[in-house]
Formats: structure tokens, C-alpha cells, sequence
């Protein structure tokens, strides 16, 4: 099978397990192995936006190298802040090779890094390796009864340089669930803000700014929304919690991308998040029925 | 008196000659300095005598045991004072491990910025930014893997430009890996059983009726087992 | 005596332009940061009237919560008509404080309760933007 370098993240090894679980389970299903790497640190997790502050750029710079040590040229990674974070930091330090310089001479224990590795998510790689059309011949347990709304966030489009589709209209994960036979739903809030961080110290704006997506979502006719960033998803969840109530929006289903994948290529429904079992139960019989 | 081969080094900025091929603690007892505190063990197993030092022309400041150190010709050196990081307290049996649980009572792992300082810093030869990021991930088993060999000497934790505690949080880690989930050893499980049922009671009658003279004898004629013998 | 930590900036404009490689005086005061700002209400300075301190010199945009409530989420980085990295300046002005070692996060004052209830991936964030 075709192999990949991939990284995790720190959320994919506690909180965010099933969402590494059912990509492997999706790629497996697809023919690309993602390969993780053996040794990796933290991304960095949030991109250092000075012009001097290097130094917090080091710990996507060692993945790079881990990359690179490979003799390969691509990562993948799955969690959106973890890709945000490494491409840009890629990016800037694969075109300033002054920066590159001071930063492999502070890293005196590892190779040089020269600069060559390319960052994707992967939506991308489902995208433009793997192809819509495969994705489709894939899912035989069609998602069909599913309103999905996919929800970007802000570090699968924003900077324009890390966005991995159009900024303001992205079609990308949509056209992903269209595959897996899911009804996308369009909603304003795809590319909102969930509140990120900010629930460390204001938990209050975080929640508030989650709950707006929620609602947005179940304005336009969503049962289910897709995720693709655990923080998203934390954050999303105990908006939930908090503040649906017994409202019809206590019933949308927050799952990551892939666990939806996942479900339409048969994963075992009891690795699955309970409530989309249920929904895939409840698509089946209808079907049936 | 025999030719002794003497190199220049520099204690706190002072130039003593002493003789090459010594430790940095034997040298600077050599020059006249007494340790009251800062030394225990002289074996590199109690972590007592941080030093840093540096090489004429080298740009970095290394980090080391003073005990376990070759002087060199034209180091410069001084002893680290105790500088204890803050630990956490806790009640080992309350502890969930299934919850991050390194994290909840050692937050500033999250601070860590992979510079790799504290490896550098190491001793011990630790990969101690590995056990760092494993933490991060709420990796016991790695946590405690990696840190094994830790004699908790603290030059990691003063490095750390994130202030982070990798030594305490290593040992809770330990802590809480071997009783929640490493398996348990067959061989303490027997000890504590021999115990239980007193069968080395007659043994420690014999020792506790022995003057000094006889203990030392005994001390010194003691057998040591080899790794993997002990069971 | 212990030292006291102030942020006293000389050239505050001229110093925030170097740490974040922005040019203040390229921004019109259109406004469209502020409008697509998912976070203004909570702000007691709109971004737009940040950059306009800025470009005015203003050192008491020190004070104004609003760089502690940006998020980083660029949703006016991709706005601006006029290339204006507003979040490099937030970050800027974050960092004015975090280098002279005033916290905006308290690590040791939170409970063990607390932080069991984040996921890693927050904390890491949210003490890389807002702790020194």
C-alpha cells in the first residue's frame, strides 16, 4: 500500500482519538497508508505572527526535518491548527533562507533542514491525490439522510497562503460529504470563529461564539455538523451542552469529517460517535424500509 | 613529590592549577574549596552537585555534575546553587490517569517550545524534550520510559526557558504509570509475602546483636547480585 | 526591592511596526476589520481603532483589552483591502507585555479542576498567546 508521512498532534493521541482513528480507517479503506511519523514534537500549535520570534517556530521546524530525514517532501496532517501552524511556518521558512540559517544553527543536534517540505491537510489529499469520484466508489454506506454542515472554522482558510480553498466560499469538505452521499447544507457561519483559545480564560466569548455556529447550522436545515480541528469540536460541544437545552439543536450531531467517512465505508458502529450510529441506523431502515 | 601534569582552570572567575584527569569536584577541593552543602553521593547517582561550566572557545554554556566531570585546561566553572522547583502536591490513589492528568497539575508542559534546552542540559544523556512532548499527549508509559533514568539533579528545569518542572512531573508520571498500569512484578509481590510471613525475622536478630566491627565485616564480605539475578 | 514590570515603550508606533512588519499608514479607516470582527462586542477598542492609535501614536492602546480578546482568526487579515496584517499588530502589542513577563493567563493560578476540563490543544494556544 502507498504510504504517506503524517502527523497527529498531541489533542489525536487523547482527546481527539476518534477523529485519528477513523482517517486511518478512511485512507486504509483508500489505499494510502498514513505514516506516522516516528519521532514528532508539538506543531506549535498557534502560528508566531512577530517578526523576531523565531524561536517559536522551532517545534514545526523539527517535524519538517523528521520529514525530511524520510527523504520525503509531503506531510500530512489532520488536525486544522496543527496544519495551520506547520504550513505557515513551512512556508515562511522555506523561502527565507536567512531565517532557515539561524534556525539550523540553534538546532545543532539535528540535520540542516534545506527547506522542501510541503504541508497538506487531508481534504487536500483526499481532494487532489485520491480524487471525488474514489471517494464516492468508497462509501458504499451512503450518508444519504444527512444534512451536513460543514464547519471550517478559521485555520483551514485563513491566512490566504494556508487556505486550503476558497476563503470565503470553501467547497472542499462539502464536496467530501456529497461523495459519501450526504446533503451539504450551506450555512453563513462555515468560516466563523469558534472562540479557539480563548476558552482557557473566556470561556464565556468561546461558548458564545460557538453556539452561534450551532445555530446557524440548524437555521439552514442542519442535523449534522462536520468538524475538522478538535478545539473546534470541544468548543462546539460544550455550547452544546450548555446552552441547547432540550431545543431541537441538543439533537445535531457534532462529529469530525472523517468519523462521517468513516460511518459510509462500513467502520464498526461501535467505534462510532453513539448518536451518528443511531443516524445511520435510522438511514438504513429507511432504506430498507 | 611526583611530576603531576597541572591545567589552569578558572573557580568564579580565580585561576587555580590543578592536576589533569580529575573530577570538577576533586578539582576544586584540590584548590581549597570545602563542600558543606551541594555534594552527596560522588557517584553521579544523587544529583547534588550541578555545575556549569564553559570551554575556552566554545560558545556554550554546558551544564553537568561536578562529581562526574573531567576538569579541562581553561574551563571556566562554578557550582549551582539549590534552586527547588515548585511540586505539585498530591494523593497518588486520587488521581485519574485516564485525564491529563500531567498537564493538570504541571501546566507549563503546555508552554513548551521544543528548543531542546533541557536535553542539552541533561546529564543523564535524557532525551528529556521527547518526555516533554509525550506529556503533552498524555503518554505515561513514554513519559516514564524515557525519563528512567532520572536522578532528579533539577539542571533541566533550570534551563527550561518555559519554567516548566520536567523532573517532578516525570516522577508523578512513574508514580502514576506503575500503579495504574504497568503490570506488577513478580518479585516485590514474593518479597512482601516472605515479609508478611516474618521468614527474615531470625536474620535481623542476628544483625541487630552485631557490634560495628562485626557489621563492617559483614558489610564488606556482602554478595552482589548480578542484573536479572535478583528474583 | 523587586523590580517593577511596566510596559514603557519609546517610539511605541515605530517599535510595534518592527515586531510586526506592518506599515500603520497603509490603512484608510475603512472599517472592514471591525465589521467582520467576530469579537468587537467584546472589545473596548474596535480594531479599526486600534490601527487608528497606532497610527496616531497613542501609547494608552496599551491598556485597551482588545489585543487579549483577538483570537488570531485573520477573518480581517483576509478582509483588508488594503493588505493590512491586523493580527501581526495584535500579536505585536501582546508581545510588548509578554516580554516584560506580565502574564495576561496566570498558569499557577489555575485549579487542577479547571484545566481537566481543556484539551491540551487550548491550553497550548492560549499559553503561547498569552503567556511570556
Amino acid at each position: 500500500m502507498n504510504t504517506i508521512p503524517y502527523f497527529p498532534g498531541c489533542s489525536l493521541k487523547d482527546t481527539a482519538a476518534s477523529f485519528e482513528s477513523s482517517a486511518q480507517f478512511v485512507m486504509e479503506k483508500l489505499g494510502l497508508q498514513l505514516q506516522e511519523l516516528e519521532r514528532w514534537n508539538c506543531c506549535g500549535t498557534v502560528s508566531s505572527l512577530t517578526t523576531d520570534d523565531l524561536m517559536h517556530h522551532l517545534a514545526s521546524v523539527r517535524n519538517l526535518v523528521r520529514v525530511q530525514d524520510l527523504e520525503q517532501t509531503e506531510l500530512v496532517a489532520l488536525c486544522s491548527m496543527c496544519y495551520n501552524t506547520l504550513s505557515r511556518t513551512a512556508q515562511r521558512i522555506n523561502a527565507d533562507a536567512e531565517e532557515r540559517d539561524k534556525i539550523n544553527q540553534f538546532m545543532d543536534r539535528e540535520s540542516d533542514y534545506q527547506g522542501a517540505v510541503v504541508v497538506r491537510h487531508l481534504l487536500q489529499v483526499l481532494r487532489d491525490r485520491i480524487g471525488w469520484q474514489a471517494l464516492e466508489q468508497a462509501t458504499p454506506h451512503s450518508l444519504e439522510g444527512l444534512n451536513v454542515a460543514c464547519y471550517y472554522g478559521c485555520t483551514l482558510l485563513r491566512p490566504k497562503e494556508a487556505a486550503i480553498d476558497n476563503v470565503e466560499k470553501p467547497t472542499i469538505m462539502s464536496e467530501a460529504m456529497a461523495a459519501a452521499g450526504a446533503m451539504p447544507v450551506h450555512f453563513p457561519f462555515a468560516g466563523e470563529c469558534c472562540g479557539t483559545y480563548q476558552v482557557v480564560d473566556r470561556r464565556d466569548l468561546s461558548i458564545e461564539r460557538s453556539f452561534r455556529v450551532i445555530q446557524s447550522a440548524a437555521r439552514e436545515g442542519a442535523n449534522v455538523i462536520a468538524t475538522a480541528c478538535p478545539l473546534c469540536q470541544h468548543n462546539l460541544k460544550e455550547a452544546q451542552r450548555e446552552l441547547a437545552g432540550a431545543s431541537e439543536l441538543a439533537d445535531i450531531e457534532i462529529v469530525y469529517f472523517t468519523e462521517l467517512l468513516a460511518a459510509a465505508m462500513g467502520m464498526d458502529s461501535q467505534k462510532l460517535p453513539e448518536g451518528l450510529s443511531a443516524r445511520m441506523q435510522q438511514v438504513a431502515e429507511a432504506q430498507t424500509g | 613529590m611526583s611530576e603531576e601534569k597541572l591545567m589552569q582552570i578558572f573557580i568564579m572567575g580565580k585561576a587555580y592549577n590543578v592536576p589533569a584527569g580529575i573530577t570538577i569536584m576533586d578539582a576544586m577541593e584540590y584548590a581549597g574549596y570545602q563542600f558543606v552543602r551541594g555534594a552527596g553521593c560522588r557517584s553521579g547517582f544523587c544529583g547534588a552537585c550541578g555545575t556549569v561550566y564553559r570551554k575556552e572557545g566554545d560558545y556554550r554554556l554546558e551544564f553537568a555534575l561536578a562529581c562526574q566531570e573531567m576538569v579541562e585546561e581553561g574551563m571556566h566553572l562554578t557550582q549551582l546553587p539549590f534552586t527547588p522547583a515548585p511540586r505539585s502536591r498530591y494523593v497518588l490513589d486520587d488521581l485519574d490517569a485516564g485525564e491529563n492528568v500531567l498537564l493538570q497539575h504541571y501546566p507549563a508542559i503546555a508552554r513548551c517550545v521544543s528548543c531542546n534546552t533541557c536535553t542539552k542540559a541533561c546529564p543523564q544523556d535524557i532525551e528529556v524534550m521527547d518526555y516533554v512532548q509525550a506529556a503533552l499527549r498524555g503518554d505515561l508509559e513514554k513519559v516514564s520510559e524515557l525519563s528512567f533514568d532520572c536522578i532528579q539533579c533539577g539542571l533541566c528545569s533550570m534551563r527550561c526557558p518555559a519554567d516548566i518542572k520536567h523532573y517532578h512531573f516525570a516522577q508523578m508520571a512513574r508514580r502514576l504509570y506503575a500503579v495504574t498500569q504497568s503490570p506488577e512484578p513478580d518479585h516485590l509481590q514474593t518479597r512482601m509475602s516472605e515479609l508478611a510471613e516474618g521468614i527474615h525475622e531470625a536474620e535481623l536478630d542476628t544483625l541487630m546483636k552485631m557490634n560495628l566491627e562485626e557489621l563492617k565485616q559483614r558489610y564488606a564480605q556482602r554478595v552482589i547480585e548480578t542484573e536479572g539475578e535478583a528474583s | 526591592m523587586s523590580r517593577a514590570k511596566t510596559v514603557s515603550v519609546e517610539n511605541f508606533r515605530a517599535r510595534v511596526e518592527e515586531l510586526s512588519g506592518e506599515n500603520v499608514f497603509a490603512c484608510y479607516q475603512c472599517g472592514m476589520c471591525s465589521a467582520g470582527c467576530p469579537l468587537t462586542d467584546q472589545m473596548d477598542r474596535l480594531p479599526s481603532q486600534v490601527i487608528r492609535d497606532l497610527q496616531q501614536d497613542d501609547i494608552t492602546l496599551l491598556e485597551s483589552n482588545a489585543m487579549w480578546v483577538c483570537a488570531s482568526c485573520l477573518a480581517c487579515e483576509v478582509r483588508c483591502p488594503k493588505g493590512v496584517d491586523l493580527a501581526k499588530l495584535m500579536e505585536a502589542l501582546r508581545q510588548l507585555h509578554l516580554r516584560k513577563e506580565l502574564d495576561h493567563v496566570s498558569i499557577d493560578e489555575m485549579s487542577p479542576q479547571e484545566i481537566a476540563k481543556l484539551p491540551q490543544i487550548a491550553l497550548v494556544a492560549s499559553f503561547r498567546k498569552k503567556t511570556g
